[in-house]
């Protein structure tokens, strides 16, 4: 839920650094909110540590509170920021391709988007692969961490700026909403259907794929929102890994059952 | 800026009274409704009812072909309904937590809606504009006959609580416990999800989706800095909610370009961080002072025993002691020596000379007494809880500053007023 927190909460961090920068420059936007996602790693933590407020109350509290701050900015400066309250909670795929990079010879080399959301893949990957120790580690037994020197907190952290570096860089494309989906939904369903971490990590990855191309498809065919599509498919890929592994789940129980038992 | 104020507190305009009524009402009825899915710890539920409602009201609008307002709100209302019972089973029937199960279903649950809504808006049916008053909120523009339906809702809420009151506080509380004393849990959670969903369907029309979870939440996350006591902390968290609704009204109305869901949940998340950090007794600047004193008293009380024990090892009671003596015995830095001797001398308890410090005789007094209870608890361990003589000390360290007057008298006549401690120490009486 941390992750869908964030996605809410980098919002004034978006506004404030589209006010200072005065354009939509990527990097800004970027450093804007993953101080934001900072900030609201900290805040939760601060409530719940320091005001005693049960945790998923200072989730609530906090990501309200920032989202809130961050549409009445939006609402102050309507003049200013090229922004609105509907793109941001469920963006528009389908303009990406309008928003190109035109080189100064005047080439068109595609759209900014794709360049925005293949740098943060990339530094995500190199996160993940540099990292993949310590963010296992931290993530599976804060404690031992500790005792060999990992700084848990360090790599929660980190690991929460690269949340909010991606949901920035796909908020234009998907909106804040849509975006906790993908960074769910492929992961829930990878994790019903392996133990092993790695795996887990490269099946949601094709999960996420598989849905976004079905939900392109299925966009097309009933002329609806793309973004919505594909939270939808990846909705329904879940389902169906739920009920396999129900059912195979049951078979196990039945045969062990169906054993006699020797008391 | 002032005249709009003041237009605004006539009430001149019927419809400012509608809305600021509307928001008060909602803000309120939420604040209660809240109060126990927080209490139940199942806060962010409201999040996920509030974003899966969504594919409810466009379903209804599908089907119907009419923007009928009751047909949406039992469109929403089943849908709000299904995604509580999916959150449930999925975080029961697998391995799968139930924040997650919560992120997951409120995301696809929105996503499918989005879809819904935009395929609704480009059919070109004409009756769908304004479907989206639900996303984002509608309060500026809330007119009579709305104002009418969010009261009957409201009423209805806090009717139910009340009737149901003893019950929903047992399986807020203790679940456990209300099912051994035969009360139907599985039904009474059936209601509070029921109440939760038509709160958040009725809600999310003045503040808008996302803000919906902050006016379940948030004001009883600021009632419970206030009071322990549940009747209370539902009527703290009521006003706070009403009181947000309207000032969030009267913002959006002196400043018309402002948006009135924002700020209502500005206004009460402000309220929420001035609980948490200002209130007497819970507050995080309240236990920070509490804490620090606490330490400082330890500290003084440390080293006016200290003084005692110097002067009872040579035999010089009521002679200047030097810091530099006390670090001996104590190992303060330097400079906190300094610093609680100077506070020590501001209370009274010591007096200084150019040789050095001394006791007071109101010190002396504090400081036998601080020995006499270190030694009638090393006293009291080893002879009745049969530790040895050389565990004991760590203990009495700790304890010689918590023991009451009256836990002193029962230690004295306990141990019939003995001579002297496990250590042969003289236990100095006054």
């Amino acid at each position: 839920m941390v992750g869908d927190a964030i996605s809410h909460a980098v919002l004034p961090g978006i506004v404030i650094a589209f006010l200072w920068s005065g354009s939509r420059d990527s990097v800004t936007m970027l450093i804007g909110a993953g101080i934001l996602g900072i900030l609201t790693t900290f805040l939760i933590e601060f409530f719940t540590n320091k005001g005693k407020l049960q945790s998923d109350a200072s989730i609530g509290v906090t990501f309200t509170w920032l989202f809130a701050l961050g549409v009445i900015l939006i609402s102050a400066f309507t003049g200013q920021v090229d922004l609105d309250q509907e793109c941001v909670l469920y963006g528009e795929i389908a303009y990406v391709p309008l928003d190109t990079i035109v080189l100064a010879s005047g080439l068109d080399i595609g759209p900014s988007a794709i360049y925005l959301l293949g740098t943060v893949f990339i530094l995500v990957i190199a996160f993940i692969i540099l990292g993949f120790n310590q963010l296992k580690i931290t993530t599976f037994d804060p404690q031992y961490a500790i005792s060999l020197g990992i700084s848990a907190t360090l790599w929660n952290y980190l690991l929460m700026s690269f949340v909010s570096f991606t949901t920035v860089a796909s908020f234009e494309s998907v909106g804040a909403i849509l975006v906790v989906a993908f960074l769910i939904a492929p992961a829930a369903t990878a994790y019903l259907l392996t133990q092993d971490l790695k795996k887990m990590i490269i099946l949601s990855c094709i999960i996420g794929i598989l849905s976004a191309i079905g939900g392109h498809f299925l966009a097309l065919s009933i002329n609806g929102s793309i973004a919505g599509a594909m939270a939808s498919v990846a909705g329904v890929l879940f389902g169906i890994a739920f009920v396999y592994v129900r059912i195979t789940s049951r078979k196990v129980a039945k045969i062990t059952s169906a054993e006699p038992i020797n008391a | 800026m002032l005249e709009n104020l003041r237009n605004f507190f006539s009430f001149q305009d019927i419809n400012v009274l509608y809305v600021s009524l509307g928001t008060i009402i909602l803000g309120a009825s939420a604040a209660v409704v809240g109060s126990f899915t927080f209490l139940r710890k199942r806060a962010l539920i409201g999040d996920a009812i509030a974003h899966a409602i969504l594919p409810g009201i466009c379903l209804a609008f599908l089907l119907s072909g009419t923007k009928n307002y009751l047909l949406l709100i039992v469109g929403a209302f089943i849908s709000g309904w299904v995604s509580i019972l999916l959150v449930d089973y999925i975080s029961k029937n697998s391995k799968i937590k139930e924040d997650t199960a919560i992120g997951l279903i409120l995301s696809v649950f929105f996503g499918f809606g989005v879809l819904l809504l935009t395929y609704i808006q480009q059919s070109g049916n004409s009756a769908q504009t304004g479907l989206d008053s639900f996303l984002f909120g509608k309060a500026a523009s809330m007119v009579q006959q709305d104002v009418i339906i969010f009261s009957i809702i409201s009423i209805l809420l806090v009717v139910m609580v009340g009737l149901f009151y003893k019950e929903l506080q047992l399986i807020s509380f203790d679940e456990n416990f209300a099912r051994s004393i035969g009360l139907p849990v599985k039904g009474l959670i059936f209601m509070l999800s029921s109440l939760t969903v038509l709160a958040v369907v009725t809600g999310i029309q003045a503040v808008g989706v996302v803000l919906m979870a902050a006016l379940l939440i948030t004001p009883t996350a600021a009632a419970k800095y206030w009071s322990g006591y549940l009747p209370r902390i539902l009527l703290i968290a009521a006003f706070i909610g009403g009181f947000s609704g309207f000032s969030g009204t009267a913002i959006s109305y002196v400043a018309p370009n402002m948006p009135t869901g924002p700020w209502v949940v500005m206004v009460l998340s402000l309220i929420a961080f001035i609980s948490i950090f200002f209130s007497p007794k819970k507050g995080i600047i309240a236990k920070a002072i509490i804490q620090v004193r606490h330490r400082q008293r330890i500290q003084d009380e440390n080293i006016i025993k200290t003084f005692f024990q110097i002067a009872e090892a040579e035999e010089s009671f009521g002679e200047p002691k030097t810091i530099k003596m006390i670090r001996e015995k104590r190992y303060y830095s330097d400079k906190l020596i300094l610093k609680i001797l100077r506070r020590l001398k501001r209370h009274g308890y010591l007096s200084q000379t150019k040789e050095g410090y001394f006791l007071s005789s109101f010190g002396q007094k504090k400081a036998a007494r601080l020995v006499k209870l270190h030694r009638l608890w090393e006293l009291y361990l080893t002879d009745y809880l049969r530790i040895a003589p050389d565990h004991v000390h760590e203990d009495a360290d700790t304890i010689e500053h918590l023991i009451t007057p009256e836990l002193e008298k029962r230690l004295e006549e306990k141990l019939g007023y003995p001579e002297v401690d496990p250590h042969n120490s003289k236990i100095p009486y006054d």
